[in-house]
C-alpha cells in the first residue's frame, strides 16, 4: 500500500554536515515524523531528532521541511507529490547540536530576563475575579507552544546573529502583550521594557512570525501592533500614561481587528 | 573518571511535568538549593498534552460541590481500593493548589461572575474540572514553568545567579539512583547533548518521571513514558504497588494508522458529544453497570436533559468511569458492531453548532483536521481504546509522599494508592499539585534533617561501565527499536484491556525471552545526542515494569477498575481489601499482599450502606453496622 518517496535529511553536527539520501516507504495518512522515525528504525538508529507528543501539543519537533519551518508531526505526507523529493533540515536560527536538534537555549535566557507576573498584593488566593472577555486576548497568546518557529523565521535574528543580544523575539513579544493585558497583572511597564529590553523596535512588520505560529496566534497584529502603538502613544501623551490602569480594558481590544 | 561532572544539592527532582515542578518550586520556597531533571526540554513534559482539566471541588458552577462529594466519587472511581488517605488529602487540597496558580498567573476559563469555570467529566457527580479549552495542561505546565522563572529572578536580585538555588538541567537522562547505608545519597545520568555523564550529591530525591506508556503500540504517550522511575525507584529497593491497573482511555484515535492511539479528550463526552457504533445505535445504556446504575440515565431523553438541567435528571452513560466505557467500545468492536477502522463513532456535530465545537474543542477540531482530515463539526470521529495512564507506582506515605527508602519521594503518575483500580479524569492535574507541593516540603524537611551524603566512586564507576554498554556491544548485537517493538507486541497482545491467565502467563514467558535479548542490545553512533542509544537505556526499565504489570495481573483473579480479567470477570470482595505489592530482586519482580488500609469511620459513613454493598465483604459491612451503629438507615 505505501509508496516509494526520496527524502534528504541533514546529517552532522556543529562542525558541519550534508543532506543524505533515503528511498523510504510513506503509507496513508502519515506525516514527516513518522518518515523520521522509520528511517531512525530501519537505517540510521542515530538519527537525532526531538519530538514528545506527535499531535501540535508540545512544540518539540520543529524543523525546515523544504525550507520552511514546520512541525514535523502536523506535516501530511499528502501534501507533497509523491515523486517530489523531501528535504527535512534543522531550523537554521539556532546553533546544530546533531543532525536535526538545535540549541534553543536562547529562547530560554530570553525567558529568564522577562518580568513575571506580578500578583495583586490586596488579593487572596481564591479571591481573583475576571471576565472572560477581558481575558480572552491573553489566552490567544497563552496558547504559544514554544516551538520557537516564530523566532526561527524572524529574519531579525534568522539573518543577523548580531542582533540576538538586543533582540527577544516574537515568543516574548506575545509573552509581553499577554502579561500586559492580564487583568490583575500588577505591573505597569510591559510596554516600555518590551521597547527597551526586548527590541521591540527592531521588529518592522514583516509578519512572517504570524504565518508559520501553528497555533495561529496573532502574532503580529495582536501582539506587536498593539505594543507597539501604545508605546508611542504614552510616549507622547503623559495622562495617557496615568489612565492606564483605569483605562486598561478598552487598551485590550485589538489594534486591528483583522 | 575525572571529566564527569558533579553536582551537591539538598533535592533533586528528577521530571518536570505538574509533579516535578510543584515539588521542586516548593523545595526552593523551603530555602533548599534545588535541582529539576528532564529528559525532553523544559516545558514539554507530558503535563503538556493534558487536555480536559484538574479536578477541584471548588463549587464555583454547582454551590453543592465540595471536599467530601469530591472524595466520594474518587474513591468511586477507583472501586474503593485507593489509598483513602491520599483520595482525602487531594480532595481537601485541590481546590487551594489551583487558587494559587492563578497567584502564579494563570489563566483559567471563567464563569459568569469572573470565577474559574468547572467542567463536567466522568465519575465527577458535579462540574468540577477547572480548564482552558482543551489545552489545561499546557496552561499548568507553563504557569509552573514561569513561576520557576520568577524565583529564579528573586535569587538572581538577591545573589547575582539565576540558578543559585533552583536550576534545571533540561535533556538529561538519570539511570541511577544512589544509596549510601540504606539511605538515598544521590542520582547518576548522562546529558544527552553531549552523551557526557553528571553525578548529584543529594539526600533527597523526588521521583516525579510520569508513566510507562510506551510499553504499548497504541498509546497516548510519548517516547519519555518508558517507566523510569518506577524502574529506578525498585532498583534503589523501594516497592511499587497497584501495578496491574493500567488506564486504557476509551477515545483514541483510531484512523490513520499513523496516528492511533492518539487522545481524543474526555471533554468532547462532558461537553455533549454521544458514543455510537457502525449500527448508528447509541450503546452506552446497555452497559450500565449495577454499582453505577442509579446515578446513569435510563433513556436518551433523560440523558440530553441533563446537560441543561442536572439536578432533575440523570448523567448520560457516556460519563461512566473511564474503564467502563473502554470496556463497551470494546465489546462492541468484537461484536461485529464497529467501524472499518476498528473504532466507534463519538459526534458532536449533531450536538452542538458549529461555533461552540470551535470554542469549546479547539485543539481537537484542529486535530483531527489536520491529521485525520475529518472536520468534527460536520463528522463523527473515529475512536477506541488506548493506553493512558498507570494507576500503579510507587507506594507511599499518604502525607509525606516518602518510599519506604529514607530519602525517596514519589509524585504524579509515578506514585501509587491515590487512584485505586482506576483514575477518574481531571484527578491527575490536581494529583501533581498536591502531592507535588508535599513532596517538596517533605523531601526539604528531609533534606535540613540528613547530613552531608556522598556518593562513592566505585557505584559511580559502575553505573557509567552500565550506561556504555550498548555503545561498546555494536551494531551486530540486537537493535533496540526491534526490541522496543516486540515488547509492545507483547504487553499490546497479552497483558491489554481484557486479560486472561493462560496469556498472562504466555507474556511472563515472552518477557523473560526479551529480557536476555535486551540485555545483549547493541548501538552504533557516538555518545552525542544519539536515540538509539538512549532507548537501549530504557528498554531495562520498560522491561522490569511490563514484568511488574505481568505478574500482578496474573496474581490479581477479579476485575476492577482497569484490570479486566476473562477468565474472573466479576469483582471479589475479598480481593479490594489486597494490595499487591512488588519488589525488585536479582533482576525479577516479586510479589506480596498486604492490606489496603482501612477508612477511617466517619469517611465510610459519607456512603450509603447500600453502595457499600457492592464493594465490601461480610466482616466488613458487619463492622460498618456496628460503628454506623443499630438500626441506622444510612
Ligand atoms: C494526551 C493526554 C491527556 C491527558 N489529559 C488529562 C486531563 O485532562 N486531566 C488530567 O488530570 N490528566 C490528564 N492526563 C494525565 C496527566 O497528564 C499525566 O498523568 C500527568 O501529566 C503526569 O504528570 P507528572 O508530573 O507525573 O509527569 P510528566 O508530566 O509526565 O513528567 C515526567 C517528567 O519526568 C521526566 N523524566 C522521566 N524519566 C526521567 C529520567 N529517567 N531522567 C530524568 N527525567 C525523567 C520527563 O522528562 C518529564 O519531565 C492526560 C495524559 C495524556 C497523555
Ligand atoms: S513581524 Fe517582527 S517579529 Fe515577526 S517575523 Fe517580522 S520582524 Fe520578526
Ligand atoms: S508563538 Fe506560535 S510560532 Fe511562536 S513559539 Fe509560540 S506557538 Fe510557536
Ligand atoms: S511532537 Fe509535539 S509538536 Fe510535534
Amino acid at each position: 500500500m505505501g509508496t516509494d518517496r526520496h527524502f534528504r535529511v541533514w546529517r552532522g553536527n556543529e562542525a558541519g554536515g550534508e543532506l543524505k539520501d533515503y528511498q523510504v516507504e510513506v503509507n496513508e495518512g502519515e506525516v514527516a515524523l513518522d518518515v523520521l522515525h522509520r528511517i531512525q528504525a530501519t537505517e540510521e538508529p542515530d538519527l537525532a531528532v526531538r519530538w514528545n507528543c506527535k499531535a501540535g501539543k508540545c512544540g518539540s519537533c520543529s524543523c525546515e521541511i523544504n525550507g520552511k519551518p514546520r512541525l514535523a508531526c502536523m506535516t501530511r505526507m499528502s501534501t507533497f507529490e509523491e515523486t517530489e523529493t523531501v528535504t527535512v533540515t534543522p531550523i537554521r536560527t539556532f546553533p546544530i547540536v546533531r543532525d536535526l536538534v538545535t540549541d534553543v537555549s536562547f529562547n530560554y535566557a530570553k525567558a529568564l530576563a522577562m518580568p513575571a507576573f506580578k500578583p495583586p498584593g490586596e488579593l487572596a488566593p481564591g479571591e481573583y475575579r475576571m471576565q472572560q472577555v477581558d481575558i480572552e486576548r491573553s489566552q490567544e497568546f497563552r496558547k504559544c507552544i514554544e516551538c520557537f518557529l516564530c523566532q526561527t523565521i524572524c529574519h531579525v535574528i534568522r539573518d543577523h546573529e548580531e542582533n540576538k543580544e538586543a533582540f527577544s523575539g516574537p515568543r516574548l513579544f506575545i509573552r509581553a502583550a499577554e502579561l500586559d493585558m492580564h487583568p490583575l497583572d500588577a505591573r505597569s511597564d510591559r510596554e516600555e521594557f518590551a521597547q527597551a529590553a526586548q527590541g521591540l523596535g527592531l521588529c518592522n512588520i514583516t509578519k512572517c512570525c504570524t504565518e508559520v505560529c501553528p497555533e495561529h496566534i496573532k502574532i503580529t497584529d495582536n501582539a506587536i501592533i498593539a505594543m507597539k502603538e501604545r508605546v508611542v502613544d504614552e510616549r507622547f501623551d503623559p495622562l495617557v500614561r496615568l489612565g492606564r490602569k483605569i483605562f486598561r480594558r478598552d487598551r485590550r481590544q485589538p489594534a486591528s481587528t483583522k | 573518571m575525572t571529566n564527569i561532572e558533579r553536582h551537591t544539592y539538598d533535592v533533586v527532582v528528577i521530571g518536570a511535568g505538574g509533579a516535578g515542578l510543584r515539588a521542586a518550586i516548593e523545595a526552593r520556597l523551603a530555602g533548599k538549593k534545588t535541582a529539576i531533571i528532564s529528559k525532553s526540554l523544559f516545558g514539554k513534559a507530558h503535563t503538556v498534552m493534558a487536555e480536559g482539566g484538574a479536578a477541584a471541588a471548588m463549587g464555583n458552577v454547582n454551590s453543592k460541590d465540595n471536599a467530601n462529594v469530591h472524595f466520594c466519587d474518587t474513591m468511586r472511581g477507583g472501586k474503593f481500593l485507593n489509598n483513602f488517605r491520599m483520595a482525602e488529602l487531594h480532595a481537601q487540597e485541590s481546590p487551594a493548589r489551583i487558587w494559587e496558580l492563578e497567584t502564579y498567573g494563570a489563566l483559567f476559563d471563567r464563569t459568569k461572575d469572573g470565577k474559574i469555570s468547572q467542567r463536567n467529566f466522568g465519575g465527577h457527580e458535579y462540574p468540577r474540572l477547572a480548564h482552558v479549552g482543551d489545552r489545561t495542561g499546557l496552561e499548568l505546565i507553563r504557569t509552573l514553568q514561569q513561576k520557576i522563572v520568577s524565583l529564579q529572578q528573586e535569587d538572581n536580585e538577591e545573589f547575582g545567579d539565576y540558578e543559585a538555588r533552583l536550576r534545571v538541567f533540561d535533556e538529561c537522562t538519570i539511570t541511577e539512583v544512589f544509596l549510601d547505608g540504606g539511605k538515598v545519597s544521590g542520582c547518576f545520568g548522562y546529558i544527552r547533548e553531549s552523551g557526557e555523564f553528571v553525578v548529584f550529591e543529594a539526600p533527597a530525591i523526588v521521583l516525579a518521571t510520569g508513566g510507562v506508556g510506551k510499553s504499548y503500540k497504541v498509546t497516548s504517550n510519548s517516547w519519555e513514558y518508558t517507566g523510569d522511575g518506577h524502574a529506578l525507584a525498585l532498583r534503589a529497593g523501594a516497592t511499587l504497588i497497584n501495578m496491574e491497573f493500567l488506564q486504557f482511555h476509551p477515545t483514541g484515535m483510531v484512523w490513520p494508522p499513523s496516528v492511533k492511539g492518539i487522545l481524543v479528550t474526555e471533554s468532547v463526552r462532558g461537553d455533549g458529544g454521544v458514543l455510537r457504533n457502525s449500527e448508528d445505535k447509541r450503546f452506552m445504556f446497555d452497559y450500565v453497570p449495577d454499582v453505577f446504575r442509579q446515578q446513569y440515565a435510563e433513556t436518551e431523553e433523560e440523558a440530553d436533559r441533563w446537560y441543561d438541567d442536572q439536578e432533575n435528571n440523570r448523567r448520560p452513560p457516556e460519563l461512566l468511569p473511564r474503564d467502563e466505557v473502554a470496556r463497551a467500545i470494546n465489546a462492541e468492536i468484537k461484536a461485529g458492531r464497529g467501524t472499518a477502522s476498528g473504532g466507534v463513532y463519538l459526534d458532536v456535530s449533531t450536538r452542538m453548532p458549529a461555533e461552540v465545537i470551535k470554542r469549546k474543542l479547539p485543539s481537537m477540531y484542529h486535530q483531527f483536521k489536520e491529521l485525520a482530515d475529518v472536520d468534527i463539526t460536520k463528522q463523527p470521529m473515529e475512536v477506541g481504546p488506548t493506553c493512558h495512564y498507570i494507576m500503579g507506582g510507587v507506594e507511599v506515605d499518604p502525607d509525606t509522599t516518602a518510599a519506604c527508602v529514607p530519602g525517596l519521594f514519589a509524585a504524579g503518575e509515578v506514585s501509587g494508592g491515590m487512584h485505586g483500580s482506576n483514575r477518574l479524569g481531571g484527578n491527575s492535574l490536581s494529583d501533581l499539585l498536591v502531592f507535588g507541593k508535599r513532596a517538596g516540603e517533605y523531601a526539604s524537611a528531609h533534606a535540613s534533617a540528613t547530613k552531608r551524603v556522598t556518593v562513592a566512586d566505585s557505584a559511580v564507576a559502575a553505573a557509567a561501565e552500565t550506561a556504555l554498554a550498548p555503545l561498546e556491544r555494536g551494531e551486530s548485537c540486537e537493535n533496540p527499536y526491534r526490541l522496543q517493538q516486540e515488547l509492545q507486541q507483547v504487553m499490546g497482545d497479552l497483558v491489554g484491556l481484557i486479560r486472561t491467565r493462560t496469556e498472562l502467563e504466555g507474556s511472563l514467558t515472552r518477557l523473560a525471552g526479551l529480557k536476555e535479548r535486551i540485555a545483549k542490545v547493541g548501538v552504533t553512533g557516538g555518545r552525542r545526542y544519539n536515540p538509539g542509544w538512549h532507548l537501549a537505556l530504557d528498554l531495562r526499565n520498560m522491561l522490569v515494569v511490563s514484568e511488574a504489570t505481568a505478574r500482578a495481573a496474573l496474581e490479581r483473579e477479579e476485575s476492577r477498575g482497569g484490570h479486566t480479567r476473562d477468565d474472573f470477570p466479576a469483582m471479589r470482595p475479598e480481593w479490594r481489601c489486597i494490595n499487591l505489592v512488588c519488589t525488585l530482586a536479582d533482576q525479577s519482580i516479586g510479589l506480596t499482599r498486604k492490606p489496603v488500609p482501612a477508612m477511617r469511620p466517619e469517611l465510610l459513613r459519607l456512603f450509603k450502606r447500600a453502595e457499600l454493598t457492592k464493594y465490601l465483604t461480610e466482616e466488613e459491612l458487619a463492622e460498618f453496622d456496628a460503628i454506623a451503629g443499630q438500626g441506622s438507615e444510612n
